[in-house]
């Protein structure tokens, strides 16, 4: 099997990410329960009479693509998975909400066309011309992962070399809405700084996109090998430490080999109960780092922790706002990423600098 | 006639999403298809509703719409001469 390497990034999110010669370098502080995407110039990187037909969600991911293929010296790929967690929500409230409005009457073709959840990886293959694999899983928090899956099977198995991989989730005003319904967002406004001492149910929404190429051949450009991937859709509690184990041993590590664990709090205190019992169990002693105070709570969210691990890894550095612990690793090599979302679909990622 | 001008203009920037176009750019006789704003087939179908939706006219041969969709000018015309709402 081949190895598989992440050869380029690029991030849209609530922080300043979209220039990757910077790595959160400033922080931009949010007071509230969602927090929305900074756009780059979107005319850099989409033409206007396309951008027109595009949602955010659309705009974030064929910018971000273009990004890392640009960053990965590559003009096309073999391949391209994205994973959502809602799809182009925005199109879709849309379309139906005229439905409604309208009486069924009056019906325009335009968010009905960009409504679908392949519409990111769609538009991103008509804008290179990639007549290659396109594929968009939808599966809830480990939509990316399952992407991110799939492509390292590819390329370890020789079925494809250079895979544009990316999650993007937007928001959108009824989702929004129906999540404050049922508290899955925070009834109060939270300062990002202070997410998880909020001491409240549920979560600071947001949204991004965040894309890599991936490839079975090291460059210049590295930034880290992709060691594993695995992902449950429930995971009791108690199994949690012996899951991480196996986990470890399947890839011949143990704790003490993970220079830092990036997890995935969100300051919802009925289930950052999970993410305590690793950093207060058997990784206590390990460099600990978060990241959905900087990006909210989305389905793909957990592409942002990558993003955030390979840039670390390249730099060496662990910026002090992501910071859950005051240990410090003597190398930033070996990185192990949790991610789970209200308890269910959890996810290991494991990323080793190269 | 001139207002029905003014109206079709923001509408169509509004309803087009032409982020980079104003009102005062599109003259009364700039083609709306191919060289002059651009617009595609997609657009011509939400002209198209536009005009049942607001107007109440329902455009019942395709060949007439070449020639209402020409440009703001003769859209207004022909609106001015079949509204029924």
């Amino acid at each position: 099997m081949k190895p598989v390497y992440i050869n380029s990034v690029a991030s849209i999110s609530a922080q300043s990410t979209f220039d990757n010669s910077v790595f959160l370098e400033d922080i931009a502080e949010h007071t509230d329960n969602v927090i929305r995407a900074m756009n780059p110039n979107y005319k850099e990187f989409i033409p206007p009479a396309a951008a027109r037909r595009m949602a955010k969600g659309i705009k974030m991911g064929v910018a971000t693509s273009k990004i890392a293929l640009k960053e990965a010296n590559l003009e096309n790929v073999d391949a391209i998975i994205t994973g959502t967690g809602l799809g182009c929500i925005a199109d879709s409230e849309k379309f139906v909400s005229k439905i409604i409005n309208d009486n069924e009457e009056y019906l325009t073709p335009t968010s009905f066309i960009q409504s679908t959840h392949n519409t990111v990886a769609g538009q991103i293959a008509l804008g290179i011309g990639c007549k290659g694999y396109n594929f968009t899983y939808v599966h809830s928090s480990i939509s990316f992962e399952s992407a991110l899956l799939d492509a390292k099977l590819q390329l370890e198995n020789d079925e494809a070399q250079n895979i544009l991989v990316g999650g993007v989730d937007e928001l959108a005003d009824h989702h929004i809405k129906i999540h404050k319904l049922v508290n899955h967002i925070k009834k109060d406004v939270v300062n990002s700084r202070d997410l998880l001492e909020s001491g409240t149910k549920g979560a600071v929404f947001g949204e991004g996109a965040s894309f890599f190429v991936l490839s079975n051949e090291k460059s210049e450009t590295t930034y880290a090998q992709v060691l594993d991937v695995t992902a449950y859709n429930s995971l009791p509690a108690e199994e949690l430490q012996n899951g991480l184990k196996s986990f470890l041993h399947e890839n011949s590590l143990e704790i003490e080999d993970i220079d830092i664990v990036v997890l995935g709090n969100n300051g919802d205190i009925d289930y950052d109960t999970y993410y305590n019992l690793l950093s207060q169990g058997s990784l206590k002693n390990t460099a600990q780092v978060y990241y959905k105070h900087l990006c909210g709570e989305f389905n793909t969210a957990s592409s942002f922790g990558i993003w955030m691990a390979t840039k670390m890894i390249r730099t060496q550095r662990i910026p002090e706002a992501v910071r859950l612990n005051g240990i410090q690793p003597s190398k930033i090599g070996t990185v192990l990423l949790y991610n789970q979302y209200r308890g269910e679909n959890h996810s290991l990622v494991l990323l080793r600098g190269c | 006639m001139e207002a029905l001008k003014e109206e079709l203009k923001s509408k169509i920037i509004e309803q087009l999403n032409l982020e980079d176009v104003s009102v005062d750019e599109i003259a009364d006789d700039d083609p709306l298809f191919g060289d002059g704003l651009g617009l595609d087939s997609i657009d011509a179908l939400e002209l198209i509703v536009m005009l049942d939706k607001d107007y109440g006219i329902k455009l019942a041969d395709p060949k007439e719409g070449k020639k209402i969709f020409e440009s703001v000018g003769t859209m207004a015309d022909y609106i001015a001469q079949h509204k029924t709402k």
